[in-house]
């Protein structure tokens, strides 16, 4: 198992921070382009999923998988968004989701007057607790081979 | 005993006193230098605004709650959750519109105000104003465009102080170029 890179979307479509950990193959085009290209997917798929819907939903689009990854997604209802890659055995990333939410970014960006909201996350300290934080998941452990 | 070691080890609590002593510090020096009320109603709206933009990032991690499906769910939770968590008390929720889309927060004791009397010559200003603006800053982060004004104040003589919201309209997501 393994997590291979993350995002975080601000309401805006803004790339607010990106980060990466065993990612060995690159899309090709630059972190702009695929920023952006993320957060369109991202847009259109849960307009989608709550247009296709047969019944009220709660919760909405979660995540997504192919034969060699799964994309987890997370929004929080201030319209922050998380997104996380990981390989196919590392399960819902739901609550490790809201707990880099809740425990990092609410801590170290929300709670740091310096850090505008609506720029690139340019701390350090945040950039490290993040790493530390995913660094120690069970999911991280092994390497992909 | 495990509640005192829990309070004096949560970095989050302070002494109420010197919350409500430093908020009236602070208006006081407002006053001093703008010398109008109503400028300086302005400006605790405006910091007010500023701390509810990110004070609902924390809350929303701390509460865990979904998105309120309508406007009353919303009053509730302001009020049970909200204000508990921020200044410990649980405003009463009144004065309905038949719409459904205004109401208003009643607030017995208000903890900015402990202490506090109004001198002579101020009766436009709204002491507890920054409220309104933390209302106002956190309702829009979760997509609700709301109006929030005093209707009245105990330090102006009232039996309650009275904060009154109007739902104004849903702010919708931001599409991304070239998309509709």
């Amino acid at each position: 198992m393994t997590i291979f890179d993350f995002y975080i979307f601000d309401r805006n479509g803004t790339c607010l921070c990106y980060a990466e950990w065993n990612r060995k193959k690159q899309s090709g085009i630059s972190k702009d382009e695929e920023y952006k290209l993320m957060y369109g997917m991202l847009f259109s798929i849960k307009s989608f999923v709550n247009r296709i819907s047969p019944t009220d939903i709660k919760d909405g689009f979660l995540n997504f998988k192919t034969s060699k990854y799964m994309l987890h997604f997370y929004e929080t209802p201030s319209g922050l968004k998380l997104i996380m890659n990981t390989d196919l055995g590392a399960g819902s990333m739901r609550d490790v989701l809201h707990q880099i939410y809740s425990t990092i970014y609410v801590e170290y960006v929300v709670k740091n007057p310096l850090c505008e909201l609506d720029k690139p996350i340019l701390s350090e300290l945040f950039k490290s607790k993040l790493d530390e934080f995913i660094r120690s998941l069970p999911v991280f452990a092994s390497k992909v081979s | 005993m495990s509640r005192q070691t829990a309070r004096a080890g949560d970095p989050r609590k302070v002494n109420g006193e010197l919350f409500t002593l430093t908020y009236g510090a602070l208006v006081a020096q407002l006053l001093r230098d703008y010398e109008d009320d109503e400028e300086v109603n302005k400006q605790l709206e405006k910091m007010g605004y500023n701390i509810g933009v990110r004070l609902i990032e924390d809350f929303l991690a701390r509460s865990n709650t979904s998105r309120c499906n309508d406007f009353r769910e919303t009053s509730d939770i302001i009020s049970r959750l909200g204000f508990k968590m921020y200044l410990g008390i649980t405003p009463v929720i009144s004065n309905w519109s038949p719409a459904g889309d205004e109401f208003s927060l009643l607030i017995e004791n208000n903890p900015l105000s402990d202490f506090v009397e109004l001198p002579e010559g101020h009766t436009a200003l709204n002491y507890s104003n920054i409220l309104c603006g933390v209302l106002k800053g956190a309702l829009e982060m979760v997509q609700m465009d709301v109006d929030v004004w005093f209707v009245q104040d105990q330090l102006k003589g009232d039996n309650i102080t009275e904060i009154r919201l109007k739902f104004i309209k849903r702010l919708d997501d931001a599409v991304p170029a070239g998309e509709d």
